[in-house]
């Protein structure tokens, strides 16, 4: 893939998605999923979008397909406005950007052979002549490492794993730059998914592939990110660098995030934050808390929190933090 | 057996029936819980957890599981042999259960003061002939209170549909506690909740533990949680314990290729990559492959590891392995 003019391959900014889910008598009430979120993605890099379940992650990452329609803000891809339905958007972008959905048992179609799961994307996004694409089909399941006579077989019929390998094929089927990630290894068991993330690993250097990689699951995100943006409440409360957030965690949320990891050496033990323990539990997207949505659970919380709405601040370089504890140094 | 053990699981073997034969799940499990002691049994999807729990509570499908070969020792008495009114009895007052799913543990259509009055009702009923319907209440009042629910009282007339997934976790904890067990199995109880409410329901579980003094096996895939929960781990592989050990010395110095690959497969938020994980997957119960189960994904595998099925060998105090390896 050539690089353009800027390094960015997706931009977004203030995106916005409201869900209507009923109204009362002050108006219609609305899910606030995502909130106002402005993020760039670079070249060939991974970002990582971490957050608890009701975080909006997944919103955003239907958004960038185009599953739904942003409420307001912008999505550039490669310069492009895609803020617009996959329905809406030309044959040469849905091409470009492709998902890799959390459950392959449910996002592979039981009733169809591989073949025919392969053959689609194949046939609608390439020129490839007919004659060639069993040809075509059996390189891209050797790209994840399937053998070839897979293809006469059902997804109900192979493993967890495999069944993602092949979400993963159908996927790079269209030769896509950006690959959206949504939890591609959440149903699976950790000698599975190490299989799996190596793979994708791989293929985004062969491939030159970028990935927005989404997971609720820090540890991971550590070992495929190299930029992390964490989010909280529909809204980004901390961007920075992979290595520099599990070494200094700025946001008091990251902290707890990072506090609550079950770790496996003592090693990792050493990175926790021992100050923040987790209390309480993310309010719902309907009735967002005001000021800083996170203060209810905040340990340093203070009476300007429950008020503003803090901003994002660059407290270093590429350190990005959205909390009223820097806004104050950052002031004087 | 010393009079320090509460639960001895010995050679337990357990078959599903199915079309075209039997899946022969378990294969020969030992198991030891003593008293007060946190146990973990760690393993990967499919490989047994839940069934050799299930066998503890004797609440396994009834028409299509058998128990062809083993013992389960509970304070001296033999699970697998007790009347219907000693298995009620094991249920209600000494051994309780907390499931995975919460949503689905708790029945959507009764209050939660309904399905824990329940619970403290029947293990009363034991002793008491007739019994008063506020004392049920304040019982569940208070086991809901142990947990740390915000409001008891009103939480006791709402409907499961209400409350959050942490929340429905801890009405489930409540209930296993409103009356005081020897024995507590949580089957993966954080795991289908956030990282920051799994970290608060574990926090809570081993707290309550430590002041009932009760004993716990804590089910789980993740090591993580079983390095930070328990004093000893067994680790599990196709319905056979592959590794034992205390959980200090079992991430120190795992043995078994299988605990070996599973650990590397953790990613560590201290970076550094993620190993290549275990190839191959868990073998088809119906015809489980000869000798080691573990052997068709082993590395270090050998023409003997088929022939004979590796038993349990000590390798330091407390750690065994069933692996040919460690025996050589």
């Amino acid at each position: 893939m050539t690089q353009q003019g800027n390094s960015e391959i997706l931009k977004v900014v203030n995106l916005k998605k409201y869900f209507r889910i009923g109204k009362d008598k002050r108006g219609p009430i609305y899910v606030r999923a995502v909130d106002g979120v402005s993020f760039n993605v670079k070249y060939g890099e991974t970002l990582g979008l971490v957050g608890e379940s009701g975080s909006g992650k997944s919103t955003i990452a239907y958004t960038v397909v185009g599953m739904y329609r942003p409420t307001s803000g912008q999505i550039l891809f490669k310069n492009q406005n895609i803020g617009m339905e996959a329905v809406r958007r030309p044959l040469s972008l849905k091409k470009e950007i492709q998902i890799v959905f959390q459950d392959p048992g449910s996002s592979l179609n039981p009733r169809q052979t591989i073949e025919q799961i392969l053959r689609l994307p194949l046939k609608l996004h390439t020129n490839t002549p007919k004659k060639q694409l069993k040809e075509k089909m059996i390189e891209l399941l050797e790209r994840v490492e399937l053998p070839a006579d897979y293809l006469y077989k059902s997804p109900p019929s192979i493993g967890g794993g495999e069944k993602q390998m092949v979400a993963i094929a159908r996927a790079l089927a269209p030769n896509p730059s950006l690959i959206v990630l949504d939890e591609p290894t959440s149903a699976l068991d950790v000698s599975v998914q190490a299989k799996i993330i190596n793979k994708l690993m791989d293929l985004q250097k062969e491939l030159n592939l970028t990935y927005l990689f989404i997971t609720h699951d820090l540890s991971l995100m550590r070992n495929v990110a190299n930029r992390i943006a964490i989010m909280y409440l529909g809204k980004i409360c901390e961007v920075a660098d992979a290595a520099t957030f599990f070494e200094k965690p700025l946001h008091p949320y990251t902290q707890m995030l990072i506090s609550s990891v079950p770790v496996v050496t003592e090693e990792e033990e050493r990175l926790k934050p021992k100050k923040v323990v987790s209390i309480g539990e993310i309010p719902s997207p309907v009735n967002i808390p005001p000021g800083c949505s996170f203060h209810l659970r905040c340990p340093y919380k203070m009476p300007i929190c429950s008020e503003v709405d803090p901003e994002m601040i660059e407290v270093i370089p590429e350190h990005i933090v959205r909390c009223h504890l820097f806004g104050k140094q950052a002031n004087g | 057996m010393d009079d320090k053990t509460l639960l001895e699981i010995k050679d337990l073997h357990v078959w599903y029936k199915v079309y075209g034969g039997y899946l022969k799940v378990l294969h020969g499990v030992n198991f030891l819980v003593r008293k007060g002691e946190r146990v973990g049994l760690v393993g990967e999807a499919g490989c047994g957890k839940t069934t050799t729990m299930k066998s503890i509570l004797q609440i396994l499908p009834p028409g299509d599981s058998r128990i062809p070969k083993g013992e389960i020792i509970y304070k001296g008495k033999d699970i697998l042999k007790m009347s219907f009114g000693e298995l009620q009895r094991l249920r209600s007052k000494e051994v309780a259960m907390i499931f995975q799913d919460p949503t689905a543990a708790l029945n959507p259509v009764f209050t939660i003061g309904a399905q824990i009055g329940d619970v403290v009702r029947y293990s009363i009923a034991l002793e008491e002939k007739r019994v008063k319907k506020e004392k049920i209440k304040t019982l569940s009042a208070r086991a809901l209170k142990e947990v740390y629910m915000p409001d008891p009282e009103r939480i006791l007339t709402n409907y499961p549909f209400q409350l959050s997934g942490g929340m429905r976790q801890r009405v489930c904890i409540a209930m296993s506690i409103s009356s005081p067990r020897s024995l507590l199995i949580a089957d993966e109880p954080g795991t289908s909740l956030d990282v920051t409410i799994q970290d608060q329901i574990l926090r809570l579980l081993k707290e309550i533990v430590e002041k009932q003094g009760t004993s716990i096996i804590l089910i789980t895939h993740s090591l993580g949680v079983a390095r930070e929960m328990t004093d000893r781990i067994y680790v599990m592989y196709a319905g056979t314990i592959v590794e034992t050990a205390p959980a200090k010395d079992l991430f120190k110095n795992p043995v078994h290729p299988y605990t070996r690959g599973l650990l590397a497969s953790v990613p560590k938020i201290s970076g550094g990559g993620i190993a290549r994980g275990i190839p191959g997957r868990i073998p088809d119960y119906l015809n489980p492959p000869p000798g080691c189960r573990f052997q068709p994904r082993c590395e270090y595998a050998t023409p003997s590891c088929q022939e004979k099925p590796p038993q349990l060998f000590e390798i330091d105090k407390d750690h065994f392995v069933a692996c040919y390896l460690a025996q050589r």
